[in-house]
């Protein structure tokens, strides 16, 4: 019965004596792809901050559940590679990938999480341990293979152009097998035409049944991909539904192109 | 055209340097005779020194601008040692002739020589182990030389008071220091960069105080003598033999780590390594445990310290904290800074070099800091990745056809 994937309820975190985010609650439903959008400054980075375990937020809870079971883990408190060992990975708004390791190497160290050998397995190299780094290479070389990178397996990250830089990032965040894929600002700094190509390749992951939950300024593209949006404003959440509904929603507008002045 | 101009401003600079030296070089004051003497050769020595100088600057600049510019140049001299290590038949052909080398090296020259060669692949040892924190890691450790001292004190007590031989204790030390690097690596796990590098310098520094004035623990600065060499199945050698057993066993040491550390650095651990190396925060987001991964290479380090430190309270028979001061931690760090951080063959090459040279040129023992740190200075200028620069194997991945 329970389709929710993440079940964020009362998500609140102040800095000092600001309030960044407000008793915020949230939901994504599995194999939809949410957005959550909202002005400069709205709360929406340290929300992800906060669920990815970055932050320690003040108060709330975040629930995460996998699929085919009804019971949830607690996100609350845990570290950022717990959370990721858990099925939540992100990507960065402003890139990180390691940008002196290989596009394959990057995608590599998204497996970490989801392999084992450690220092006796590298000394003695035995036969699992090979068996465990043919796999990641290949595992690896597949995720490439879906986002397009191919072409790039052997080159250096910090060489890619723009975009494909961004969507190895998503690869490197899909290889952790996640329940739920974070995309803070995927198109930020996009030009038109690999912006239309980054929707067609967040819609083909959506196909294939993962969860998503992004962050974007791009209107056109949240409209176009999302099942649902929440709105933001001064870390309260000020609206939530369909594109249609937001749309319309006057606070949203509001927030957006602020008051008419005259009225 | 360009010539003439850098001649021009070469000589420019020599006769600046004149005039700032004038009063320090040239005028001598001589209070008896009460004369001012004028010392014009003087003058031309420093024009001289600061036009060849400036030339030889000027030259190296315009070799590395010209470098720079023509990609291919680079890889061309991006050496002929990469080339060599990419090659497998070469690999093995070089490395056989080492080994022969390093075979019969002590039946060739004196013992004096074999001793200077132990020294000198004990460092190579050192070396390695600290280029798994501070190359492969990137944590900067200044207080590695710690880790080498509880290796040799576990070692000279172990044996002072329970008799207990060096085989047995190899491994104790070694685990020992391990977890030594444990107990350090714990409470600097959140610094990074020049922090991290003050905690751990205090570290080395607490480790010598301790053994320097806890004389019921360690017999304090007189330190321990009449510790026993290493045996071979029970029997014990000459002097000689056992300095010759001694080099023996650190040319296998050596063998070992490199190919240990060989391993780790192609490993998943290695990977991480890196990775936490270029980007904490995003490494952390992709679930690599940056506790564990951290520890794992502060003690992975320190586990090569413990031995070597072991293997030197062995073969000097006496150990004081005299031994474990900073500038040990920094020579260590000059190999793998010199050498090229994260490149194995660099460490070796830098080891080899920074300990054979100061005792080959024993007659310049006086100008030894001197030259070390006019080297370094260089280096950092000319070629801050090293000697040998670590060109790290990447993973590839061919399709199969």
């Amino acid at each position: 019965m329970n389709n929710q994937i993440l079940k964020v309820t009362g998500l609140t975190m102040d800095f000092g004596g600001i309030r960044a985010l407000n008793s915020l609650d949230l939901d994504v439903n599995r194999g939809e792809i949410v957005a959550l959008i909202g002005p400069n400054g709205a709360g929406k980075t340290t929300f992800f901050n906060c669920i990815t375990g970055i932050y320690a937020p003040t108060e709330g809870e975040v629930y995460l559940s996998s699929p085919g079971t009804d019971t949830s883990v607690s996100l609350k408190g845990l570290k950022p590679n717990q959370v990721t060992e858990k099925g939540l990975a992100r990507t960065f708004q402003n890139i990180r990938l390691f940008a002196k390791m290989t596009v394959l190497e990057n995608v590599m160290i998204g497996r970490h999480c989801r392999t084992q050998a450690f220092v006796l397995g590298a000394v003695f190299r035995n036969r699992a341990t090979r068996d465990e780094e043919q796999s990641i290479l290949e595992t690896s070389y597949a995720i490439l293979e879906k986002v397009g990178l191919e072409q790039h397996v052997n080159e250096f990250a910090e060489n890619l152009p723009y975009g494909a830089q961004r969507r190895l990032e998503v690869a490197r965040a899909l290889a952790t097998e996640p329940l739920l894929l974070l995309l803070d600002e995927p198109a930020a700094g996009m030009n038109p035409q690999e912006t239309i190509e980054l929707e067609k390749l967040i819609k083909e992951i959506s196909s294939e049944g993962q969860s998503i939950l992004l962050i974007e300024h791009d209107m056109t593209l949240v409209m176009s991909l999302s099942d649902r949006i929440f709105v933001m404003d001064y870390g309260k959440k000020i609206a939530e539904g369909t594109p249609a509904e937001i749309r319309e929603n006057p606070a949203v507008i509001k927030a957006y192109l602020g008051e008419d002045v005259d009225a | 055209m360009l010539l003439i101009n850098e001649l021009k401003k070469a000589l420019g600079v020599a006769l600046w340097f004149i005039f700032l030296t004038f009063p320090i070089m040239v005028i001598k004051v001589d209070p008896i005779e009460r004369i001012i003497r004028y010392r014009w050769q003087n003058a031309a020595y420093v024009a001289i020194v600061t036009f060849t100088v400036y030339l030889v600057m000027s030259f190296l600049k315009m070799r590395k601008l010209r470098v720079t510019a023509d990609k291919k140049e680079v890889k061309k001299s991006q050496n002929i040692i990469h080339s060599i290590l990419n090659n497998k038949k070469q690999m093995a052909v070089l490395s056989f002739v080492i080994l022969a080398i390093a075979i019969v090296f002590p039946q060739i020259f004196s013992t004096y020589q074999t001793n200077v060669m132990t020294t000198a692949l004990m460092y190579v040892v050192l070396g390695l182990g600290l280029n798994i924190v501070v190359g492969m890691a990137g944590l900067l450790d200044l207080g590695f030389v710690a880790f080498y001292a509880v290796g040799a004190y576990s070692y000279a007590l172990l044996n002072y008071h329970f008799g207990l031989g060096f085989w047995v204790v190899l491994p104790i030390g070694g685990c020992l220091a391990a977890i030594f690097g444990i107990i350090l690596g714990f409470p600097v796990l959140r610094l990074r960069g020049d922090y991290l590098a003050i905690v751990t310098l205090g570290f080395g520094e607490i480790i010598r105080l301790i053994l320097e004035n806890w004389g019921e623990f360690s017999q304090g600065p007189s330190g321990i003598s009449n510790i026993s060499r290493p045996s071979f199945f029970g029997i014990d050698f000459s002097l000689e033999t056992s300095i010759m057993y001694m080099y023996y066993i650190m040319v296998l040491g050596v063998i070992v780590t490199i190919f240990v550390v060989n391993r780790l650095q192609d490993s998943r651990l290695g990977r991480a390594w890196i990775a936490l190396r270029e980007d904490e925060i995003a490494c952390q987001a992709m679930g690599i445990d940056k506790r564990k991964t951290k520890l794992a290479a502060f003690s992975l380090g320190a586990f090569w310290a413990g031995l070597i430190g072991v293997v030197f309270a062995a073969k000097t028979t006496f150990i004081n904290p005299a031994s474990f001061t900073f500038l040990e931690s920094a020579i260590i760090l000059s190999i793998v800074v010199l050498g090229g951080m994260g490149s194995i063959i660099g460490v070796i090459i830098g080891a080899f070099i920074l300990i054979l040279m100061p005792e080959y040129l024993r007659a310049l023992s006086e100008y030894r800091m001197l030259a070390f740190g006019g080297v370094m200075v260089a280096m950092m200028v000319f070629r801050p990745q090293g000697m040998i620069a670590n060109i790290r194997r990447t993973y590839k991945f061919e399709k199969q056809k």
